[in-house]
């Protein structure tokens, strides 16, 4: 990336989201906008990867719910995201876990990093 | 019509106030200088020249010093020629960002980047034959027919085929400014503009 690019970045990036990676589980509140209301949903699981740098950095998030894997993927720097909670840090080797994908039940743990 | 040359920097996001992600491309536009002033008489068109990026000295050729001379700068990369009979310019005048404002809409022109040789399905936007089974072997992404038989006996001229694509100039036209960056000469449109990074823009509106 340009370093102009950079530059104009460095301003509008957030500082205050926890630092996770791959392998770590993560309740991100997304704020969504209900007819004029607006109010925080939560998205939990694993943060399979992080894509890009900078201001489009995006990062996927995948979960089971009701026995369906859910994967979503959401910009970091968006402020529609209040908060990101760091629930566990996991122990992985790489920093994209596509493998996830092909797993399930017991074997779709990740183990904790401590 | 105004007119700016610059280059291409990259894309990045902007989030707006709502929290949309806006993707933006980054164009380092201006200063331009009006190099010359034409006039019907003289050069057969009204018109005013703008010249934009500078050139080491090594490369200055005597020619272009000399007319580069008038205007008061040095030999430039680029010159485009801005006719618009609404707009008076003098020669050596300093043109900048500053002719846009946020949120107006303005035209890109670009070349596009090369894709060498390319079937007619990206070329042109054809079908394919459609189906990958009901035995179809290998014509997936083939032309068709390109004409009748005996009559006309010859192919038409201009029929579309496959060959080289892209490296064309291409206008991309009604891309919103987000942002400009006076100080800097930095300017945000949205969406993505034809071209390599680095490569010559002109912004026209």
């Amino acid at each position: 990336m340009s370093n102009i690019i950079k530059d104009l970045e460095i301003h509008q990036l957030r500082t205050d989201l926890p630092d996770f990676k791959a392998g770590d589980k993560v309740a991100v509140h997304y704020v969504i906008k209900e007819g004029n209301k607006e109010r925080p949903q939560i998205f939990q699981g694993d943060v399979i990867q992080r894509n890009g740098e900078g201001a489009t950095e995006t990062f996927t998030v995948r979960k089971i719910s009701n026995g369906v894997g859910v994967e979503r993927i959401f910009p970091v720097q968006s402020p529609k995201i209040a908060k990101i909670e760091l629930l566990k840090k996991g122990k992985v080797r790489r920093a994209k876990i596509f493998y996830l994908r092909g797993l399930t039940g017991k074997k779709a743990r990740i183990q904790e990093k401590i | 019509m105004q007119r700016l040359i610059g280059k291409k920097i990259g894309m990045t996001s902007v989030f707006n106030t709502e929290g949309n992600n806006i993707p933006c491309t980054v164009i380092e536009a201006g200063p331009c200088v009006v190099t010359q002033v034409k006039t019907k008489e003289k050069e057969g068109v009204n018109a005013f020249q703008l010249a934009w990026g500078d050139k080491k000295e090594k490369h200055w050729k005597k020619t272009e010093v000399g007319h580069f001379k008038a205007s008061g700068s040095t030999p430039k990369k680029v010159t485009v020629d801005v006719r618009d009979p609404r707009i008076e310019r003098k020669v050596g005048e300093v043109i900048d960002s500053t002719v846009f404002n946020e949120g107006e809409y303005v035209d890109v022109i670009a070349n596009s980047k090369g894709k060498g040789f390319q079937g007619v399905v990206k070329r042109h936007g054809f079908a394919g034959v459609g189906e990958s089974t009901h035995g179809q072997h290998n014509r997936l992404r083939a032309p068709g027919s390109i004409g009748a038989c005996s009559t006309p006996s010859r192919v038409f001229k201009g029929t579309r085929m496959a060959g080289r694509t892209g490296n064309n100039r291409v206008k991309v036209i009604n891309l919103e400014i987000i942002k400009i960056y006076p100080d800097k000469n930095l300017i945000l449109v949205k969406g993505a503009v034809p071209g390599y990074n680095g490569t010559t823009v002109i912004l026209e509106k």
